[in-house]
């Protein structure tokens, strides 16, 4: 089409453009037009405006002091709001489906924690604001942003005479945890070790310890965690100190360990969720891991993925049930975390989910349940589960097992950036 | 016929609206947190804290040339791929255009994230193009091409192909042949043709094709992550990070000044250099 006919020629109007970007070389001002001068001075004025208003964003902090009596008033609402991770529970929701025919309260169950640090970062601007998350009852791991929910007052003290089952069956390592001592605010919902998965196929020693990690050999072929928390541990523990123990000359200290290893080229890239792909097809030859996404891949996906507990330990992390204060149905939140405490509801979830229990008693339950069950394959793949220690670490290998260190805000924000100097160079 | 003169000002009112909602209160927003100091715990406090600007560039420098040059090179592979493309769409492919446009736009039905990942399963070091590759000895066994700066350029450039290929279609498409062919009849050959006729018409079509792919090529984070390694990270990797893992707000909207900064720079200096008339008469 020739230029000249366009019809839609007329909608960028040239000496509009040029009146925008370029300065004005005299003439009258259109009477009605808007004039750049016009446009630039609404423009400015609507900036300043904003600029006078966002001076700043204030102190976050709830004011936790009525929180003594907060169930006195609260009642059952007959529907309780979960978030909680992807693949936590089976796709049938096998153990809402219980819950509700026990109790008559219905369950609305989000995927919806991806990651705790980006979780925390929706929620938080809510919660800040006294806003509902749509949620009653949420999954977060022990960590940073754990730490931030309670300091900043964000969570509901758990009545613990409406958790029966969990005073019963919760083992002792899962209560009274470092991160959230006498379970104030939350109970464990699954647990798991951060170690080192390998694949043998191609690598064609045994791997025992961190140092492996540094091994030039695998040049290129490591794998190693992103988030600062689960990367520093690894540091730590290379240089012999206990997360739990560390201080912050210990952090510059493993920040440089770590550095060596990316610097030498061993490290391929700094994974979140999605080691276990490049695990399988060889792209990754060794790396950090979760010990029961190793064990659901090799369940499903017939690999011979190895996991192991280094020599040096490794650690132990807890996904964590809480109540947001802004929760809409806390009694009924308080029912379900209690209902996932009775052994047989947990050996359930075990079954699927394939992360260590808080319940000890889950892996005599799965053992009866081997032994009664008809169907070949599934009491062969109970019985093999009620053996692994990764689902049931054994003593040996609690000792071994570390806990995070918790830290206040400001120092989370120092050891932070001393590991993302690592991860994000 | 009551006050004549406020009729352009309420036909313009809802784009004014919608600009300053979603470009005007955010930015302001952002400039103002940009200032500020504290921590998600005890609230950010104005304190007019230009530090942060500092602290940015200095600890960031490298990860914004880093995107900037990557940004740069995806550009460029767009241009040398896409002009072809655009070219051949716009005077070769005959009643077939709108397929063939059709088929450009085809992989935006994927969502982009998954269109990234899949490029994991393509460069993979035993995946079916290495292994190829290796197997006929085109390449040495222990060629590793993801997680490396080159894939990452290459996942940037393909997904951004359309947006350079579209802008430089429409001014080709509807370019006046007649002026070819003016030129063949003044003796133009078809390289002179094309270098001195065609060339000069679509330049508008090549500037915003580079406006389209360079300002969010050099802001993505998506490649990075997916299919960069432990050197590759972009600064848009950087405030995502800062964002959303430390909340450590103050930095990320320095960071996102600075680069926003910078990129205008560049788009004026680059539009001085084509010159800024020309193009945006052409494309009026």
């Amino acid at each position: 089409m020739p230029p000249m006919n366009n019809p839609f020629r007329a909608h960028l109007n040239p000496a509009l453009l040029r009146g925008l970007t370029r300065a004005r070389r005299g003439g009258r001002p259109s009477p009605f037009g808007p004039t750049r001068r016009r446009t630039l001075q609404a423009g400015g004025a609507a900036a300043a405006a904003l600029a006078l208003s966002a001076c700043g964003v204030g102190g976050q902090q709830r004011d936790t002091t009525a929180d003594e009596d907060y169930w006195a008033d609260k009642e059952e609402t007959g529907t309780v709001r979960w978030a909680n991770w992807p693949l936590y529970m089976d796709s049938d929701r096998t153990q809402l489906t219980q819950f509700t025919e026990a109790t008559g309260i219905d369950v609305e169950y989000h995927e919806d924690v991806q990651e705790t640090s980006s979780f925390f970062g929706q929620i938080q601007p809510k919660l800040a604001n006294g806003d509902d998350l749509g949620y009653d009852m949420m999954t977060v791991t022990n960590g940073f942003e754990f730490t931030k929910l309670i300091e900043l007052g964000y969570l509901v003290p758990l009545d613990h005479l409406q958790l029966p089952n969990f005073a019963n069956y919760a083992g002792d390592l899962y209560k009274n945890s470092a991160f959230d001592p006498g379970n104030r605010y939350s109970v464990p919902y699954a647990s798991g070790v951060t170690g080192i998965a390998y694949n043998p196929e191609f690598v064609d020693r045994e791997i025992k310890s961190i140092a492996d990690l540094w091994d030039p050999a695998f040049e290129g072929k490591v794998g190693m965690f992103g988030d600062p928390q689960e990367i520093a541990n690894f540091g730590l523990l290379a240089n012999g100190v206990f997360p739990s123990e560390s201080n912050e000359a210990d952090w510059e200290a493993a920040a440089d360990k770590l550095r060596e290893q990316r610097d030498a080229g061993i490290v391929r890239a700094y994974y979140d969720q999605d080691f276990i792909q490049p695990l399988t097809n060889g792209d990754l030859w060794l790396t950090m891991a979760w010990s029961g996404d190793i064990y659901q891949q090799n369940a499903e996906e017939g690999t011979d993925l190895r996991f192991i507990v280094p020599e040096e330990g490794a650690t132990l992390w807890t996904d964590n049930l809480m109540i947001p204060f802004t929760s809409q149905a806390p009694v009924d939140a308080l029912k379900l975390m209690d209902f996932l405490y009775e052994p047989e509801i947990a050996t359930g979830l075990t079954e699927y989910i394939n992360y260590v229990s808080p319940v000890p008693l889950t892996q005599e339950v799965m053992a009866e349940w081997a032994a009664g069950e008809s169907d070949d394959e599934r009491a062969e793949a109970l019985l093999e589960m009620s053996e692994s220690s990764l689902i049931f670490p054994t003593e040996d290998d609690y000792q071994n097992l570390h806990n995070y260190v918790t830290l206040e805000t400001d120092d989370q924000d120092a050891f932070a950036s001393i590991f993302q100097e690592i991860t994000q160079s | 016929m009551r006050n004549r003169k406020a009729t352009p000002y309420l036909l313009v009112l809802p784009a004014w609206a919608w600009l300053g909602m979603f470009f005007v209160v955010p930015i302001g927003g952002m400039l103002s947190l940009s200032l500020t100091t504290g921590n998600v715990v005890t609230g950010f406090q104005q304190t007019f804290e230009v530090g942060n600007y500092v602290d940015a560039v200095g600890t960031y420098w490298e990860q914004i040339l880093r995107s900037l040059s990557y940004g740069a090179c995806a550009t460029l592979i767009c241009i040398v791929v896409g002009y072809p493309m655009a070219y051949w769409i716009a005077f070769r492919a005959g009643p077939y255009k709108s397929a063939y446009l059709l088929l450009l736009l085809l992989p935006f039905f994927v969502s982009f994230v998954l269109r990234t990942i899949s490029w994991r399963f393509l460069l993979a070091d035993n995946g079916i193009v290495l292994q190829t590759l290796k197997s006929i000895g085109l390449a040495p066994a222990d060629l590793q091409v993801l997680n490396s700066a080159p894939a990452v350029v290459l996942g940037l450039a393909y997904n951004f192909l359309p947006f350079m290929v579209l802008p430089i279609y429409a001014v080709l498409e509807r370019m006046d042949h007649r002026i070819v062919e003016a030129a063949h009849d003044l003796y133009a050959g078809r390289v002179r043709a094309f270098t001195q006729v065609i060339l000069p018409v679509s330049l508008p079509g090549v500037f915003a094709g580079v406006l389209m792919t360079f300002i969010p090529t050099s802001a993505d984070y998506v490649n990075a992550s997916v299919l960069g390694g432990a050197d590759n990270i972009m600064i848009g990797n950087v405030i995502h990070t800062q964002y959303l893992v430390n909340n450590n707000y103050p930095i990320a909207a320095s960071i996102t000044f600075v680069l926003m900064g910078l990129l205008l720079l560049g788009i004026f200096g680059y539009a001085r250099a084509l010159g800024t008339e020309r193009v945006m008469e052409v494309h009026a």
